[in-house]
């Protein structure tokens, strides 16, 4: 009961500040309601048993990549003045039909039984270790390309925005 | 009143939808961006809510590196927006139709 009430809360801010994301003309609310919407699904993750995830989920999106798309938005500064009006087109009500349908898809696809509760989880599953251990163990290869990525991806973002190299 | 992992998995929907909503509709790139990032969030849900329902450690990996490439994603695509910015002196889509006949 406790977690029916704690899953639907959290999912109506999820689903309502996402909704706020993709209509705010400006990208400063855009960008603040996207936090928001990061903070409840984090609290998803949490009562689904992944609090490390969690955690992670707030240092991350809601603390690295939102500082940095607010301070782009900051850089390239948006007046008020300057921003588009909303605009219907047939193009984009066709795209949101489109997505609606996909969504009635999927969900009738998802939507069969068996309805189960959650199985009870044990130490091993919970705990953090287990995916440092996985990490280092059988995830070793993906996790050193991962590192490589990242590298490649923070000289790729510095040479993009850099005026002269 | 139970929750099952089809609830999870409908709010991973629907979560997924809005953020496909808002790639199709928007103009402003950051905006788009941010609806990228809201459609990988979904997923995650979706790859925890099947690792908890059968016990696999696996799903969890893959939130972890998806979240790291999600990280990599959006320094390299801001910094495609600040080039265009300086190029261009606009982040509207709609503008950027040099290539279009």
């Amino acid at each position: 009961m406790f977690e029916a009430i704690l899953f639907y809360s959290l999912a109506a801010v999820a689903v309502i500040s996402a909704l706020l994301v993709v209509t705010r003309v400006n990208p400063i609310s855009s960008a603040l309601m996207l936090v928001v919407c990061f903070m409840a699904t984090a609290g998803v993750f949490a009562i689904l048993g992944a609090a490390f995830i969690a955690i992670l989920q707030i240092l991350l999106y809601a603390g690295a990549i939102m500082v940095l798309f607010i301070f782009v938005i900051m850089l390239i500064g948006t007046d008020p003045a300057d921003l588009k009006r909303r605009q219907m087109t047939f193009a984009k009500i066709l795209g949101a039909a489109a997505a609606v349908y996909l969504a009635i898809v999927l969900g009738l696809a998802a939507w069969r039984p068996p309805f189960i509760a959650a199985p009870m989880a044990g130490d091993a599953f919970l705990s953090p270790a287990t995916i440092g251990k996985q990490l280092v163990t059988t995830y070793l290869l993906p996790f050193e390309i991962l590192s490589v990525l990242l590298l490649i991806a923070i000289v790729g973002a510095v040479v993009l925005a850099k005026k002269k190299i | 009143m139970i929750i099952t992992v089809h609830h999870y998995l409908v709010l991973s929907i629907l979560l997924f939808t809005i953020g496909a909503i808002g790639v199709v509709t928007r103009r402003n790139a950051l905006i788009i961006f941010m609806s990228i990032e809201l459609m990988l969030n979904a997923v995650n849900i979706a790859f925890l809510a099947f690792a908890r329902w059968n016990l696999l450690i696996e799903g969890k990996m893959i939130v972890l590196f998806v979240l790291a490439v999600a990280a990599a994603e959006a320094a390299v695509g801001l910094g495609i927006v600040i080039s265009i910015y300086r190029n261009r002196q606009t982040v509207y889509v709609d503008e950027m139709r040099l290539l279009k006949g």
